[in-house]
């Protein structure tokens, strides 16, 4: 594998950092409220928006990257709307979630165009170095028509990355691509970051953000749920109650001894059996089995509510 | 050429939709070169061919594959970012496209419109036809650009345009001609050629001004609609 320096990422001379302010924005298609108040400053560094699928990421980076306008509030770069001013594109690279790239041209040929298109000093010197930056060298002749989903990924942020923005807008990169690509992809935007430059990727998967980010903004529902330290708010989602739906032989016996139990915060009786609340999930799935033979019961289910991200990600705005 | 023109031209000629632009202007000699060679009268042939079949269907729907091809097609498959993404005015990147629609257009429709005119008449109403196709091209042109950016169905809109209003209109109401290109392109070729075989609706004057403003006035509502461009979200 290549390995590029800080430096060679940063380009040279170095750039003043960027900042992306929001505030205040929303947007709303008619009556359905997309994102909602949203206000936020993000500078240097890798910033990860996590958030469930139609939480509103997309639409929050495109208002950033001046591709939607903000029903109420406003979106700036250092200070200078994004909307309707393609002056921004000189300190801000988009990598957009939808695959579109001109699949007629070679890798070499689009990055080379996105060179030109910036009206670059040596768009030839930029291509190759952003092609290189992405280790796509081998390919870079060849149609982005035959490309992996993960190359023709590699290619977009080559040519996203050309003029070496101050400000990089990555919406789900890690899509498609294999383990390797996604470490390489964590590896140059970690590089990125680190050189000084403001990097915002969105996500809906909680492992990828922790890999690369340390900073986190969160969106439920439109909203900013929760924003700062990854660990902090890591913490939060494994602080939560979990949930788990029981059904046992004698669910009233059962729900009594759970209740002598110290990871047991709750437990209401239903109809169709348990809803145990537990601070603790591992010795709440440790200490069932154990209750459960000594009170000769037999647990038939055992299913826990709240699993899925999206019950992560409204614990926490909750919270 | 500009980068921007030359993405343009792959992108028309890449995709397979540029084959569609062929057999329309192949039949339409086809049809000229066998009237001629059967000494079929032209003032028989010459009508329905030309205006019939070059100027009512040829010019228009080459002009609608190709014009929303230019950019339509690039917002469809959402590779327009890629050029929006760079700090362009949005002038610079109609204009070449526009003009690559126009040309691309106006080659395929004045040659074989050439062709027929002079099989028809003489190279005098072959030129006139050429050349009267050319700004049909580019009034054309401008409004199928700025159409793609106005609706998410240009296509639709643009034959709806040709072969309602300009078609089956134009016939039965007569103040429906005052807003058809073809109409302009017929009064500017009878006026570079008068023979006989075309029959102007508008003025010369009414057709040059009219169609001035068209291609300037939709090329400037699109670059105006290219700087509020919108990508969907997810929620919409």
């Amino acid at each position: 594998m290549t390995t590029i320096s800080a430096e060679q990422v940063a380009g040279t001379p170095t750039a003043p950092a960027s900042t992306l302010d929001l505030a205040g924005v929303s947007r709303w298609y008619g009556n359905v409220v997309a994102v909602n108040d949203v206000s936020m400053s993000l500078g240097p560094g890798v910033t990860g928006l996590l958030g469930p699928n139609g939480a509103g990421k997309t639409t929050l980076l495109h208002m950033m990257a001046g591709f939607l306008a903000a029903s109420r509030g406003a979106v700036s770069l250092d200070g200078r709307p994004t909307w309707r001013n393609p002056e921004v594109y000189r300190r801000l690279g988009l990598v957009s979630e939808r695959e579109a790239v001109h699949s007629f041209l070679t890798a070499h040929e689009f990055v080379l165009a996105s060179a030109k298109l910036h009206r670059l000093p040596d768009p030839a010197e930029a291509a190759r170095r952003a092609i290189a930056l992405v280790e796509l060298e081998d390919a870079q002749d060849r149609r982005i028509g035959t490309y992996s989903k993960g190359m023709r990924q590699r290619a977009r942020v080559a040519a996203a990355l050309v003029h070496e923005p101050q400000v990089l807008l990555l919406d789900e990169p890690f899509n498609g691509m294999d383990p390797r690509q996604r470490l390489h992809m964590m590896e140059l935007l970690h590089r990125l970051g680190d050189a000084g430059r403001t990097i915002l990727f969105s996500s809906h998967i909680l492992e990828e953000v922790e890999q690369v980010s340390g900073t986190v903004q969160v969106m439920v529902a439109g909203r900013l749920a929760a924003s700062g330290d990854f660990r902090t708010i890591r913490r939060l989602m494994t602080n939560r109650p979990h949930v788990f739906a029981v059904h046992s032989t004698d669910d009233r016996a059962l729900a009594v001894a759970l209740m002598a139990e110290a990871s047991v915060t709750g437990v209401e009786l239903g109809r169709t059996g348990l809803t145990v609340r537990a601070g603790d999930y591992g010795a709440f799935t440790r200490v069932l089995p154990k209750i459960a033979l000594a009170e000769g019961i037999r647990v038939r289910q055992l299913v826990p509510e709240d699993e899925s991200l999206e019950s992560v990600f409204s614990y926490l705005v909750e919270a | 050429m500009s980068t921007v023109s030359w993405i343009t031209v792959r992108g028309l000629f890449g995709r397979r939709r540029f084959l569609l632009l062929l057999p329309l202007p192949v039949v339409l000699v086809l049809l000229a070169v066998l009237s001629r060679s059967l000494g079929v009268d032209p003032g028989e042939w010459g009508p329905p061919v030309l205006v019939g079949l070059g100027l009512a269907v040829v010019l228009p729907v080459v002009a609608l594959i190709v014009g929303t091809g230019v950019l339509g097609a690039e917002i469809d498959d959402g590779t327009v970012v890629h050029i929006l993404t760079k700090p362009l005015p949005r002038w610079q990147i109609v204009l070449p496209k526009l003009a690559v629609a126009a040309g691309v257009t106006a080659v395929t429709v004045a040659v074989p419109l050439y062709v027929a005119g002079v099989l028809a008449d003489s190279v005098r109403l072959g030129l006139s036809l050429a050349a009267a196709s050319a700004v049909g091209a580019l009034a054309y042109s401008a409004l199928f650009v700025a159409l793609s950016l106005l609706t998410r169905r240009p296509v639709l809109l643009g034959l709806v345009y040709v072969l309602i209003w300009e078609g089956l209109l134009g016939n039965f109401v007569s103040g429906t001609k005052v807003l058809s290109i073809q109409q302009y392109v017929i009064s500017l070729a009878d006026r570079m050629a008068p023979t006989g075989l075309l029959e102007a609706g508008v003025s010369v004057p009414m057709a040059a001004v009219m169609a001035a403003l068209i291609s300037v006035g939709f090329t400037v509502l699109a670059i105006d609609r290219l700087r509020s461009f919108s990508v969907a979200g997810e929620t919409s």
